[in-house]
């Protein structure tokens, strides 16, 4: 686990799936977003900057989903209030 | 009391399941029913070359999500049971993936609500397969397909979204 303490910002479990799992090397973490995340774009875009692997995973925008306590989010611009976890995978492949 | 269970019911099990035995309870003592709808999505073998399917789930939201699906269908269409049965884990060619059953008055109800399912499902429901071969070389996800995304556009005038 990462586990980085960056201060105020939310304390937020995120989840990785599938290749995008893989990439990054591990299923989940609970981590302090720094305060300034506070809208989807703007935890995909502080995401690239944590590391080559997540730079890597989260390299092609058009294969990421986005998942809010356990709900789609196609919206860029969806707030993180109230949010307590974050998904992060490919598309679905199921069924 | 006397009625079945109404509205979507949702599964997710690593378990195999039994389609005809589903089916049979599903229309027992059901004298309204007229028509009963299911598919049934199998693992192919892939020409020889699979030795099983790999689905990954995300745990916390699959049923969620399926259940949002079927409640959407459930009440656009004049149903009586609509049944979802995800798996997950390692699955054998041969083996069942998913069922889709829907129960209704009328075929065409049935018809298009487990066909509605079926394709957003595929698309919204959070599973991804990997394949693994049998000859052991290296084991690859499964990507979506255009085709799938393609599906749903033919319901966006029948049930919105």
């Amino acid at each position: 686990m990462l586990g980085k303490s960056s201060g105020s910002g939310l304390n937020m479990k995120i989840m990785y799936f599938a290749w995008i799992r893989e990439r990054i090397g591990y299923a989940n973490e609970e981590i302090a977003l720094p305060p300034e995340v506070k809208t989807v774009g703007a935890f995909l875009t502080w995401m690239k900057t944590r590391g080559e692997e997540f730079a890597y995973a989260l390299e092609n925008d058009t294969l990421v989903r986005v998942a809010l306590n356990q709900e789609h989010c196609n919206d860029l611009s969806h707030s993180l209030e109230n949010v307590s976890e974050i998904a992060l995978f490919p598309p679905m492949t199921g069924g | 009391m006397a009625d079945p269970i109404k509205g979507p019911i949702v599964t997710i099990q690593a378990e195999d399941f039994d389609t005809g035995q589903i089916i049979s309870q599903a229309t027992k003592d059901c004298s309204n029913v007229g028509a009963v709808v299911s598919f049934t999505g199998l693992c192919r073998d892939e020409g020889g070359k699979l030795a099983a399917l790999e689905l990954e789930h995300y745990a916390g939201m699959a049923k969620a999500e399926i259940t949002r699906i079927a409640t959407r269908a459930y009440a656009h269409w004049p149903l009586d049971q609509l049944i979802t049965i995800h798996r997950f884990g390692k699955i054998a060619p041969g083996e069942n993936i998913v069922l889709v059953l829907a129960t209704s008055s009328h075929r065409q109800a049935a018809f298009e609500a487990a066909s509605y399912l079926m394709d957003y499902l595929k698309t919204h429901a959070p599973f991804w397969k990997k394949e693994h071969l049998i000859d052991g070389t290296s084991s690859e996800w499964v990507d979506a397909t255009e085709k799938d995304d393609k599906a749903l556009n033919r319901w966006k005038d029948v049930i919105g979204e």
